[in-house]
């Protein structure tokens, strides 16, 4: 690994800002304030405060930024961050993104962790840099520090001024800061935030509209040999047994197939078809007939991983704890009424438009791997087994993603590569068509969930059972990553985040289990929210079920549990509020949508509300969906999305506006337009025609808004996408009195429902 | 060998007669604006002018080119300063960018045909091209921007 991750008790302790720090910190961050050319004995060329970002002698700064760009603007939004602390000149700003290097500590961009991570960090490397300056700013003005202010990239005092460039040509700019004094640098008062919250143009964006922006899979090096990836029926139970390319042999640049020999057990069974061209390879491929030995994946279906969980689910001995209050069996004992329901969702891929590729050679005794890439410090290990090589050796050079989504976590792509560049000795370039890619997604894993209430006396809620079956990804890749239950049973809290709500509900229970056959047939994957996208769609079906069980309206049944006591009142700094913001944006959003008014015929208004992701890093969101259902046809139109996000701080307001347009359609076509299923072992949808995301004309009209705040900043590129699906169907549910529990919703389940 | 031209230079190209265009373009010509999202024509990330039409390079053999005028991302306007690349910077269309060339070259032959779209026409035009963000909202706001005559234009979007 690139930081030293030791197992955590908990992942999202091991992830949190501090523990972030000092992650950074242990992986040898220098933060002397003399750069790399100073170290090296000769003048300053820059300066450069911390690892973070330096200035030129021309006044120009250059921000290093460690998290892929995958269309969440993240450069721009973290070079914000720095520039509004250090009272930079925002036209003199640049954004590096940066190649894997130990010295950047966990490299990962998930989990709509970006900004939040980024924010603590950025903020006081920035304010050190003022502050730094400001000091020797004022000696080469002859003025106190304190009669100094800094602003847009110069110091001044009084009418007399200094510009940063000439600042690090002239000044003494040697300092040092200990990890712990930069921790506790004092960053501006909100009200002196100049570029914060403030609107700007994306600075990835212009090379995105004149075919400029370099992606993985624009990336070349002469003398490089293009390979298409022939994969084995199953994920991992496929061993070759032979190879036949006589027909490939037909094929002008036909060079030669190979079976990957791969140490470090990433992709067994892989077989790559190399070619002088993409079109070479591509059609040899098709071509060439590898037998593989295979097995029982091979035969798995959508329906036997559905009722694998569902049979777990049915023993209540399985699985992790990840909430287990006293009492729960108690009170369901004892209750005046319970209400029961199971809810599914079908696997589902990430369909990202650049199909997975990587250009891998090696150079000078380092390995250089040209792609695009989410989880670095995930694949580097996997890189140096597969190539016996240290891990020092192996650098993943960055370019932008064609759609990441949580499907460039998972480098194996990048193995395939490397080990076909090692066995030619030449550069390899391994592109998958798009069949390739959907075959070995690593997919939305099916989940099978039921949830229970019991209720005592006046419809008071009582107790809570949430219970969530799927495959894991987290056990699949950076099983280090999975906490204990309080049972002592490890999980994997990416797929169980969300059922630990924030409604006050007595004793609770959610109880994540691992489909055991899901992990054996596929590599199940993080697929934009993970989790939450499953658990909420079943949680907020429930609640409505619950409140209309109790003849109570789902918004004021719903108010009433998030009464912010006890663990759900929230503690700082991002949860500060607690239940009482994720009220908040619901009334909100209902206000907005005109809940409780009159509705035409087989119109429904449906409302739905989640934290987001995980309860460390909550993202307050509520959307109100109002549909029109066909009740001969069962086929539902979405009329209008409202959503209403309190996420803190607003760092890029309009990449803010962007990433939740973007979020809630992704809920939209999850809910209503994607979905696949496995047959023998594999997707049976593997490109479009079969597998349909939602396009322009599904688009309804949408209006989101922010709530104002000056907290801390929290994630944005995934909590949209958790509450759509719900509202949508307790939408359904008003419009037509159908109840459905399938993700996704098929026009045939509501007919279904609406006769039930 | 074939001859065309592309972005108005004439290009002699070695590959197949049957081989995709979208190839030619990307690795023999490197060009590599054009992208290659789904291979069977339906995402449009690979959408190029042949003769001003909009066409998916995917699905477009090199023989079907010969001795035609392809326009690629690169050629759409000298300085990348189409009335659709200005909307697009405007409105700030772009997430991962990756399939906004393909909708820029649709857009473009879209308007060429219908220089004042309704938003029906808009959606008839353009649903042959996935955006995976699902950028639509703005992919839509900075067509209607090119299209308007101009005015002042305020900066931004909000939508």
């Amino acid at each position: 690994m690139n930081a030293p991750l030791k197992p955590a008790d908990h992942p999202l302790e091991a992830l949190s800002r501090r523990n972030f720090l000092i992650s950074v910190t242990t992986a040898g961050v220098a933060l002397g304030f003399a750069g790399e050319a100073a170290a090296a004995g000769g003048a300053p060329a820059g300066f450069e405060p911390t690892i973070w970002y330096s200035i030129g002698r021309d006044g120009a700064v250059t921000v290093n930024i460690i998290r892929a760009e995958l269309g969440q603007h993240v450069g721009t939004a973290v070079a914000r961050i720095v520039a509004d602390e250090l009272e930079a000149d925002w036209s003199k700003v640049h954004i590096k993104t940066v190649d894997s290097h130990p010295k950047w500590g966990l490299m990962v961009t998930g989990g709509s962790w970006s900004v939040w991570q980024s924010y603590p960090i950025y903020s006081q490397a920035g304010a050190a840099g003022r502050q730094v300056l400001i000091e020797e700013g004022a000696k080469l003005l002859k003025a106190k520090p304190a009669d100094c202010i800094a602003r847009n990239g110069r110091i001044h005092a009084g009418k007399a001024s200094v510009g940063y460039g000439d600042i690090v040509a002239k000044g003494d700019l040697a300092r040092s800061f200990t990890p712990e004094q930069l921790a506790k640098m004092p960053v501006k008062p909100v009200s002196e935030r100049r570029l914060i919250g403030k609107h700007t143009h994306a600075r990835d964006i212009p090379g995105k509209t004149n075919g400029q922006g370099l992606f993985g899979i624009d990336a070349v090096v002469p003398g490089m040999v293009y390979a298409r990836p022939k994969l084995p029926p199953t994920r991992y139970s496929s061993t070759v047994v032979s190879i036949d390319d006589s027909a490939a042999k037909a094929v002008p640049g036909y060079q030669k197939t190979i079976a990957l020999d791969d140490p470090s057990g990433s992709i067994p069974g892989w077989v790559v078809v190399l070619g002088d061209s993409f079109v070479a390879a591509n059609r040899a491929c098709d071509l060439v007939k590898v037998t593989w030995k295979s097995g029982d994946a091979a035969k798995v279906s959508e329906a036997d991983l559905q009722a694998r969980s569902a049979q777990l689910i049915a023993d209540p001995k399985t699985g992790g704890m990840a909430v287990d209050d006293p009492g729960v069996d108690a009170a369901f004992a004892s209750a005046k009424s319970k209400i029961e329901a199971t809810y599914t969702t079908a696997t589902a891929l990430h369909f990202q438009m650049e199909p997975v590729n990587a250009l891998a050679f090696e150079k000078d005794g380092v390995w250089e791997i040209h792609t695009g890439n989410q989880w670095q410090s995930l694949v580097l290990p996997w890189l140096s087994k597969a190539l016996g090589r240290p891990e020092d050796k192996i650098v993943l050079k960055s370019y932008l993603l064609g759609g990441g989504f949580g499907r460039r976590l998972n480098g194996d792509y990048a193995i395939g590569a490397a080990l076909a560049s090692k066995a030619i000795g030449k550069p390899v370039k391994l592109v998958f068509t798009r069949p390739d890619d959907t075959r070995f997604d690593s997919p939305r894993s099916p989940s099978v969930q039921v949830v229970r209430m019991a209720f005592g006396e006046a419809g008071r809620v009582t107790a809570m059972e949430h219970t969530a079956a799927a495959g894991w990804p987290t056990l699949a890749m950076a099983p280090f990553f999975m906490p204990k239950g309080a049972n002592g049973v490890a999980y994997d809290p990416f797929s169980i985040n969300g059922a630990d709500h924030w409604y006050t509900v007595g004793a609770q229970r959610v109880r994540a289990v691992n489909n055991d056959l899901a992990n054996a047939t596929f590599r199940p994957g993080w697929l934009r929210s993970v989790g939450p996208g499953w658990t909420n769609w079943a949680l907020e079906s429930f609640m409505d079920e619950a409140a209309h069980s109790q003849n109570v309206d789902p918004l004021a049944f719903r108010l009433r549990l998030l009464d912010a006591t006890g663990r759900n009142a929230g503690s700082g700094p991002t949860a500060v509020g607690g239940a009482k913001r994720q009220a908040a944006v619901l009334q909100r959003v209902a206000a907005k949508a005109g809940w409780g008014k009159p509705l035409p015929k087989n119109t429904g208004i449906g409302l739905a509300t989640t934290f987001g992701q995980e309860r460390d890093m909550p993202t307050w969101v509520a959307c109100a969906a109002r549909v029109r259902v066909d009740p001969k046809t069962g086929v539902v139109k979405v009329e209008k999305l409202d959503l209403v996000v309190d996420c803190g701080t607003v760092v890029h307001p309009d990449g803010a506006q962007s990433q939740v347009q973007g979020a809630s359609l992704w809920g939209m076509s999850l809910a209503l337009f994607e979905g696949t299923e496995f047959k023998d072992g594999q997707v049976r949808d593997t490109n479009l025609g079969a597998y349909t995301p939602l396009r322009m004309a599904d688009v309804p009209e949408l209006d989101i808004e922010f709530m104002p705040s000056t907290e801390p900043p929290v994630g944005l590129g995934e909590p949209a996408t958790t509450v759509v699906g719900p509202a949508i169907g307790n939408a359904i549910f008003n419009a037509v009195g159908a109840r459905v529990r399938d993700l996704p919703i098929r026009p045939a389940a509501v007919l279904k429902a609406m006769k039930a | 060998m074939t001859t065309l031209r592309i972005n108005g230079r004439q290009v002699s190209v070695s590959g197949p007669d049957d081989a995709p265009l979208l190839w030619v373009i990307r690795d023999e010509v490197g060009l590599t604006g054009t992208k290659f999202g789904c291979g069977i024509g339906q995402c449009g990330a690979c959408t190029v002018h042949i003769d001003g039409k909009a066409v998916r390079a995917c699905i477009t053999p090199l023989s079907a080119v010969a001795g035609k005028s392809v326009t690629t991302i690169e050629g759409l306007d000298p300085k990348g300063a189409h009335p659709l690349q200005v909307a697009w910077i405007e409105a700030q269309v772009p997430q991962c960018g990756y399939c906004q060339s393909g909708q820029i070259m649709q857009a473009a032959a879209l308007l060429k045909t219908t220089p004042h779209p309704t938003d029906a026409d808009i959606d008839h035009g353009m649903n042959g091209n996935l955006c995976r963000c699902m950028a639509y909202v703005r992919i839509k706001q900075a067509i209607k921007l090119a299209a308007r005559p101009k005015t002042s234009s305020k900066t931004g979007a909000s939508a």
